[in-house]
């Protein structure tokens, strides 16, 4: 395997890995928050934020794994 | 992908060169600064031309704009940081009409340009975020605010050893770049994405003889160009808001 085919492989692997842990954690974070929301309707909007919140900081480790993508892809 | 590419536009030798815009004078103006500047003014006349004259009944666009930055100053300041935030609104309410701006310049038609999707301009609003919450804590608390921001409350003495650097690294060394990035990337990714649809479709138009394949990708295109008006509000949103929990969790320490 050529060092450019490695890159290029390791940059696919990089992101679509990245990509299962926060798929599955925005999931729990969004279907949480609407379990709240339907629970106590008067808190939606207290709880709206919170999700936004969680889900910046949950998406921001598949973001890690796209620039991880664009700096492999750019080595190959 | 390069070859419908070279159907479409004139495709100079490294495909690079079509991103690569040439810097004029000593501080490098190209495309991006002047969008920049464009954005800057635009968000400027956007605030102050409706507001210019203090009336009892506003007009149309002012009550936009009042709409907007009231839903900065309580959803975002106040709900977050509680009844201090009134002295960072001049943080946060700038920020977030400029890069709301900067972001929706990627689906303004003939621009086409996010100027976030530049790392210099996420990176530099990151810093500025960096130096006000540093400031902000050591001012309300001196140097126990470092102390609280390292030991986190009810860990023991051999834990520390372990909990203590990973505290450090994640407050002062991955939260700005993990909010530098979540706007650079998600602007990135929107526009490469609205890119991929818009040469498809283009190429189906110029190049297939039937037309049978062009609606599925311009259809693409257009959702995603309304799905990237959501983001471009979206990441302005979540930008301002993170800034503000920030600030939030220098000024209310644990002890």
């Amino acid at each position: 395997m050529t060092p450019e085919a490695a890159a290029l492989l390791g940059a696919g692997l990089a992101y679509g890995l990245a990509a299962i842990g926060p798929g599955i954690g925005i999931g729990l974070v969004v279907g949480n928050a609407v379990q709240a929301m339907v629970r106590q309707p008067e808190m939606a909007g207290q709880v709206r934020t919170t999700m936004f919140l969680g889900i910046a900081f949950t998406e921001a480790l598949a973001l890690f794994g796209l620039l991880l993508f664009f700096i492999l892809f750019g080595k190959a | 992908m390069s070859w419908i590419l070279a159907q479409v536009v004139e495709v100079p030798e490294d495909i690079g060169d079509l991103f690569d815009w040439p810097s004029v004078g000593p501080l490098g103006i190209n495309r991006v600064v002047i969008l920049m500047l464009l954005a800057t003014l635009l968000a400027f006349l956007f605030l102050y031309l409706p507001l210019r004259k203090p009336r009892v009944v506003p007009t149309k666009m002012g009550v936009v704009v009042e709409g907007l930055i009231g839903f900065v100053k309580e959803q975002v300041g106040r709900d977050t940081i509680g009844p201090e935030s009134v002295k960072y609104e001049w943080l946060l309410i700038p920020m977030f009409f400029w890069i709301l701006f900067l972001n929706i310049l990627e689906i303004t038609p003939l621009v086409n340009f996010p100027v976030t999707s530049r790392m210099a301009i996420p990176f530099f609003l990151a810093m500025l975020v960096w130096f006000v919450f540093v400031f902000v804590g050591l001012k309300e608390h001196g140097l126990g605010y470092l102390k609280a921001a390292i030991i986190p409350p009810g860990v023991g003495k051999f834990m520390l050893i372990l909990v203590a650097p990973i505290e450090l690294v994640s407050t002062f060394v991955v939260r700005p770049i993990s909010l530098a990035v979540r706007l650079f990337a998600n602007m990135i990714a929107g526009h490469i994405m609205l890119t991929v649809f818009f040469i498809t479709s283009a190429a189906y138009f110029t190049l297939s003889p039937k037309l049978i394949g062009f609606p599925i990708p311009f259809a693409f295109a257009v959702a995603i160009t309304g799905f990237e008006l959501f983001v471009a509000f979206l990441q302005a949103y979540i930008f301002t808001l993170l800034t503000a929990v920030y600030i939030e969790s220098s000024i209310h320490i644990h002890h």
